[in-house]
């Protein structure tokens, strides 16, 4: 874990600082990522939480410089500290021939779909030994021979070399991608929901794959995931992300024993837990803000139940947890501590066993959200011209609803 | 998509429904009439379904075989001897991987596959759908939901369009006024409300939670008895999903819906489900009450599974300890012809388990496994199950 390893006290790798991103539409900047701080440090991996929509993967891309126009990045630095570098750079700063040098050679990716990220008509060795020769300059002997031995590396027969993508099993595939992207023995590999289209039990073994490569050979890992379960997990660190913002950021045990966040409470609280006593579980109502037109103050108070009029006022920047031992346990949330019991909205499947419990008041659903702006491939055009125009109405619809009837903490 | 008829329209393989032949032969005449005696009776095995005491019997699948022929004289077998019982106001979770036959066993139900061989019964008669008009009211009573909502919708017709067709189809409702004030209703049942605001709206304007909102909209949209959920909510953020989930629950108890809920996250099937079914290969390796299942299961492969859910309550315990040494192995499901199907993958694995595919073996009264060394496997359960089993008998 975090202590023992000494995360703290290594390196950093890559320091984002006041990063943001905007996508430019015809109705004005849409800010999928809006002044985000995260650090990460040399054999640490940072998972990135948070739903479809929030910004994690336009973070991810954006901090490479993968982002396609109408994506621009709008501020803020991303200084990089590989150790083959003889000084930092500013990722932000770099001229397109030396972004290529960085890029794969430096910081790799691992794309979430690698059915759409292979090459369908070239078969594996052709696409590790073209990476290889381009990032590495080894000759076609050289780099077949180290094709094979990546191949060893995420446990696949050699004999797979000559097969095509559509041969392989969605796992080998996700296998493939991670060789492919440590083919070239990265400081840095950014994660983009690398399992998510997998079975549960293929998902274990290529994440135990992943953290055993990562002890090996050592390198960083940024891990962007809905699923906040598998964090806790997985990553040294997590960053919950909210409608382009950090909205909480903390150790894996404090996020799960100490959430600060009333969006991380309720993340926590989203998914049935296999082991353990049965929980009952909240979820988070609603969906997430329209970011075309966000809301005053916090962009979670439409569904927070915690939330007062004093919402609207804050500007959703981290600040230490009061209550936290660990300076570096962020919150964007100055009212709610860890100890604040979650509001009692009393609806969730823990209750499945009891008939009739589901409260009709409840099932009120906010409208109008927008679909758009996943930003999942770079480049992808954002549909903001889909945005829902009557989204204000919306909030106000589910203001009614939400906040209001707990006290706040403090 | 030229069939709006029904929630199945969204797949290719449309041609395949047209009909779905059932043996009538395979049918044994006695349960035929005696619904009262089977809605509580044993089914495959004399097991007891856990979802049974929730309410009438449904549906009834028995010995459901499928192959899908391959060519050069070989085949595949997709579902092999699959039974089990759907009630109403019950919960009954297919849990497995890609490719252990749950979704073909949820078309097989719908009536888009033709059975290789089995019968399907639904209302204690025996479903044959001969025609397109058999089909259709097969439809009206038999609903499936798909997983991915973006889809199963068509891109160019709006909310109102998709809930109208099925509504005139299956509730033969006329007047448009009498059209829209349904559609209006089906959306308030999935918590899409102001209704009227989503009606006009194409499927590229909702998110993908609203989208599969409209899915189970236009599926209840033929007021069903059974609705076949296949993997309704894993395309979803997890923050939605339970939103899915409990609107799902509140569905089933409003409408007395028999829910087949097919899943391979085996943790939502201990929240949401009755009887959890699990499916390996094609085959049922294992079946019992949701909770026991998960919390004490049985079979190798069930307990593979439940070992492989990420488990937030042991922080870091196995991912960091290094992948478990028969792991590996699982990378690809290895055809088995002979033996049971999960011995290559098996810890518990010996010659007779290669040489001979073990059927399923009752340990309670709701319970049953197919393996060949539970008493290795699972000691603890046999124990305490056994004990249970005799009471109830």
């Amino acid at each position: 874990m975090t202590d023992a390893t000494g995360s703290a006290v290594r390196e950093p790798v890559l320091t984002i600082s006041d990063f943001s991103v905007a996508y430019r539409t015809p109705g004005g900047d849409v800010r999928a990522v809006d002044k985000v701080n995260l650090t990460l440090h040399a054999g640490e991996v940072i998972g990135l939480a948070g739903e479809s929509g929030a910004g994690k993967s336009t973070l991810g891309y954006g901090a490479c410089r993968l982002l396609r126009a109408p994506a621009i990045i709008t501020g803020g630095s991303v200084k990089y500290q590989g150790r083959r570098l003889s000084q930092p750079v500013d990722i932000t700063q770099l001229t397109p021939d030396q972004l290529q040098q960085l890029r794969w050679r430096e910081i790799a990716m691992v794309f979430q779909s690698a059915m759409n990220a292979l090459n369908p008509v070239l078969n594996v060795q052709d696409q590790i030994v073209d990476v290889i020769r381009v990032h590495l300059g080894l000759s076609r002997k050289a780099a077949a021979e180290k094709a094979a031995g990546l191949l060893d590396l995420v446990s696949i027969p050699r004999s797979r070399l000559r097969s095509y993508p559509h041969e392989l099993s969605g796992g080998m595939r996700q296998r493939i991608m991670i060789a492919m992207a440590l083919a070239t023995d990265p400081e840095i590999v950014i994660m983009d929901e690398p399992t998510t289209a997998l079975d549960v039990v293929v998902q274990r073994d290529i994440l135990a794959q992943i953290v055993e490569l990562k002890e090996t050979l050592g390198f960083s890992i940024i891990f962007i995931t809905h699923d906040i379960s598998l964090l806790l997990e997985l990553a040294d660190r997590i960053a919950v992300m909210y409608a382009g913002k950090l909205i909480e950021v903390g150790t894996a045990a404090e996020m799960q024993h100490e959430p600060a966040h009333p969006y991380t409470k309720g993340l926590l609280n989203s998914f049935p837990s296999l082991h353990g006593p049965r929980r009952e579980l909240a979820g988070i109502p609603g969906s997430p803000p329209d970011l075309n037109n966000p809301p005053p103050g916090c962009a979670f108070l439409p569904r927070c139940g915690y939330g007062t009029e004093a919402c609207t006022r804050i500007d959703m920047s981290l600040a230490p947890v009061s209550t936290s031992a660990d300076p570096s346990h962020l919150t964007a949330c100055p009212f709610v501590q860890p100890g604040t019991p979650l509001p009692a909205r009393g609806r969730g499947l823990g209750i499945v066993g009891a008939d009739g419990a589901a409260d009709p008041a409840d099932a009120v659903e906010l409208a109008g959200q927008p679909p758009a702006r996943t930003a999942g491939i770079p480049g992808d055009a954002p549909l903001a011209h889909a945005l829902a125009p009557d989204a204000a109405t919306a909030l106000a619809a589910a203001d009614g609803t939400g906040p209001g009837q707990e006290e706040p903490e403090r | 998509m030229t069939r709006d008829d029904s929630a199945a329209s969204g797949t290719s393989s449309d041609g395949a429904m047209a009909a779905a032949a059932v043996s009538a032969a395979a049918a044994s005449a006695s349960v035929d009439s005696a619904s009262a005696d089977s809605a509580s009776g044993p089914i495959g095995g004399g097991i007891v379904s856990a979802a049974a005491p929730r309410g009438p019997l449904a549906m009834e699948a028995i010995s459901l075989l499928k192959d899908f022929r391959l060519g050069h004289g070989q085949s595949v077998h997709a579902v092999r001897d699959v039974s089990f019982n759907l009630y109403r106001g019950g919960v009954v979770a297919l849990v497995g991987e890609s490719g252990s036959g749950k979704s073909t066993v949820a078309r097989l139900l719908a009536g888009q596959e033709r059975l290789t061989s089995g019968t399907i019964r639904l209302d204690g008669k025996t479903v044959s759908i001969a025609s397109r008009r058999a089909f259709r009211e097969y439809k009206s009573e038999v609903q499936l939901v798909f997983q991915d909502p973006f889809s199963s919708l068509n891109p160019v017709h709006t909310v109102g369009y998709h809930l109208a067709r099925p509504v005139r189809l299956h509730q033969g409702k006329k007047s448009n006024q009498d059209v829209q004030r349904e559609i209006v209703a089906l959306l308030q049942q999935v918590r899409m409300t102001p209704a009227d605001k989503f009606t006009g709206k194409f499927p590229h304007e909702l998110s993908g939670g609203q989208r599969q909102r409209v899915a189970f909209a236009r599926a209840l949209a033929a007021r069903p008895k059974v609705l076949l959920a296949d993997e309704p909510v894993s395309m979803l953020d997890v923050s939605i999903r339970l939103e899915v989930l409990s609107m799902l629950d509140e569905l089933r108890r409003r409408f007395q819906l028999a829910l087949l809920y097919i899943t391979h996250d085996i943790a939502s099937a201990r929240y949401f489900a009755d009887e959890v079914i699990v499916l390996y290969a094609g085959e049922v390796v294992e079946r019992g009450p949701a909770e026991e299942l998960t919390q004490h299961p049985a079979h190798p492969y069930t307990q593979l599974l439940v070992a492989s859910a990420p488990d937030p309550d042991h922080l870091g315990s196995t991912l960091r300890d290094g992948p478990r040494p028969d792991s590996r192995k699982s990378g690809q499901a290895v055809a088995v012809t002979v033996g049971c199907p999960f011995n290559p993958r098996c810890p518990f694995a010996d010659d007779k388990c290669r040489a001979e595919a073990p059927v399923l073996q009752r340990i309670a009264a709701d319970r049953a496994a197919a393996c060949w060394h539970l008493d290795v496997a699972a000691p603890d359960v046999l124990a305490s199950r056994q004990g249970g089993g005799d009471l109830t008998n």
